[in-house]
């Protein structure tokens, strides 16, 4: 019988890391993702799990451990948050070309400046293009489940990168949700033994790893990167499904909701999906055909599921949690479009900055944007490239 | 399993599909297979009738270019010599010549 529970996104992930018992865990504490590595050093010093936990004095020193324990053949975690994150992102890389499926808890957060501890996904969006795979949840409940899908992911030895599994900061992280555990001994027949096929602590093989690449490899090896994360695609559903027979719990690339015979669409990443569907089921009883698409994973991009789920869509509007300072909109806004070009090109597009620094998104702010899309579908026009959602001008 | 005896004689001629994942190097003591000799802009050669094999030039190399075998030096490995010149400046019977000739 599955556990019911009430817990934080923080605990949440926590347990799923106790249930797991990786071989190592090398951390340092930031708001608001401390929680997690707090818990975990509880646990072991409780007898719970037998983990190595290694306190470092940086996060570049954090993945810098990751990176070395993968490479020996440990099961590696870390949890992160928005500075933390900036402070490793040379060692993303390094992770990523490796090959090393190191599972990474990202509490999203703002980056500074203005310096902000509250939402947004700057932290991970700015790492977007680091190889490393992206998974975000919508609460407490798919941050659990996402996490052990997440290493799975990676692991498969077919993609062997690196995962981010994403929460949303406070608003996930912090409030408390009834969920639903699995048992312990489910999660260990789900997670197998880690075996990695080549590991430096393999005293029947010689292996240098992470040589220095010349300009006649660099791009070859580029390739089987990109290759790797396009075989996630495949790895991401085959283990969702694995996931939903253990479990009953569906996942997919994207979530659609109410898309059937949506003309208005949202498309938006996280916490904000689940006032977003809010904001459907309102506009639904006003009869207004309302529909939102929840961006589950950003690396691998899901664009063919996007512009499939938008087939018979009138406008929609392509929210993202950052600004990108490209003067022509977010990161999801550009993935989207492209993904779009040539495809849709009767659907009116607009791109909306929203909730950035923690700033309350509420129902009828969402609302708003679904207005803003009636107007375009009245006027036939798509307005200037992008805006913010609920400034003050 | 991946066939690891390919993998170690990787060339430029390989396909990325035959690459190993990650770079990864399945032997060891391969260094020596990177030929860094044509990093070098100025050559320096031996005057072996000044040579008087006292071998301070063999420990100053930092490249272990001047291999000694039997208790004397031979001729300079220029497959790896970066001309850095050390040799030259620590050689006290100015048996070794460096910035005389243009390679």
């Amino acid at each position: 019988m599955a556990i019911q529970d009430r817990l934080s996104g923080n605990e949440a992930v926590s347990i799923a890391i106790k249930q797991i018992n990786p071989d190592v865990m090398p951390a340092f504490p930031i708001t608001p993702s401390t929680e997690i590595p707090q818990f975990i050093s509880q646990f072991i010093a409780n007898g719970e799990m037998d983990t190595v936990f290694v306190p470092v004095e940086s996060e570049h020193s954090a993945m810098s451990a990751c990176i070395g324990s993968q490479s020996a053949g440990g099961r590696t975690v870390t949890a992160t948050s928005s500075c933390g994150l900036a402070l490793m992102f040379e060692m993303l890389y390094v992770a990523a070309s490796n090959r090393l499926p190191i599972t990474m808890a990202v509490v999203n957060r703002a980056l500074s400046g203005p310096i902000n501890i509250n939402n947004d996904h700057s932290d991970s969006m700015g790492a977007r293009d680091s190889g490393w795979l992206q998974i975000y949840a919508e609460n407490a409940q798919e941050a659990y489940d996402n996490f052990f899908q997440c290493m799975k992911i990676g692991e498969h030895p077919s993609v062997q990168l690196p995962v981010m599994c994403c929460q949303d900061g406070f608003i996930t992280s912090h409030a408390v949700e009834r969920m639903e555990l699995i048992e312990t001994e489910k999660v260990k027949a789900f997670m197998g033994e880690y075996k990695p096929e080549h590991y430096l602590l393999n005293p029947d093989q010689t292996l240098a790893v992470g040589p220095y690449d010349i300009p006649q490899y660099y791009m070859e090896h580029k390739k089987a990167q990109a290759v790797a994360m396009e075989n996630a695609r495949a790895a991401i559903l085959e283990v969702a499904k694995e996931f939903e027979a253990m479990t009953g719990r569906k996942y997919g690339m994207i979530e659609e909701y109410c898309m059937e015979d949506a003309e208005l669409a949202m498309i938006i990443i996280g916490s904000s999906a689940g006032t977003a569907k809010e904001a459907c089921d309102e506009l639904r009883a006003a009869g207004v055909k309302a529909g939102v698409i929840k961006v589950r994973v950003f690396r691998p991009f899901p664009a063919e599921e996007i512009v499939a789920a938008l087939k018979g869509v009138k406008a929609v509007a392509i929210m993202d949690k950052t600004e990108s300072f490209s003067a022509n909109g977010g990161p999801m806004g550009a993935e989207v479009k492209a993904a779009m070009f040539g495809k849709l090109g009767d659907v009116l597009v607009t791109n909306y900055i929203y909730g950035i620094g923690g700033r309350d998104v509420k129902v009828d702010d969402l609302k708003s944007v679904y207005d803003k899309l009636a107007e375009m579908v009245k006027t036939g026009k798509s307005p200037e490239h992008y805006q913010y959602l609920a400034l003050r001008d | 399993m991946t066939d690891q005896n390919k993998m170690k004689n990787i060339t430029i001629e390989n396909k990325w599909q035959d690459l190993t994942p990650g770079g990864m190097i399945f032997a060891s003591g391969n260094s020596v297979e990177f030929k860094t000799g044509d990093w070098r802009t100025i050559t320096p050669k031996m005057v072996w009738d000044k040579c008087k094999q006292c071998l301070l030039c063999a420990p100053m190399c930092p490249d272990s270019s001047i291999p000694v075998k039997d208790g004397k030096r031979l001729e300079f490995d220029y497959d790896h010599c970066k001309g850095c010149g050390i040799c030259a400046k620590v050689c006290p019977f100015d048996a070794i010549v460096f910035g005389g000739e243009e390679e």
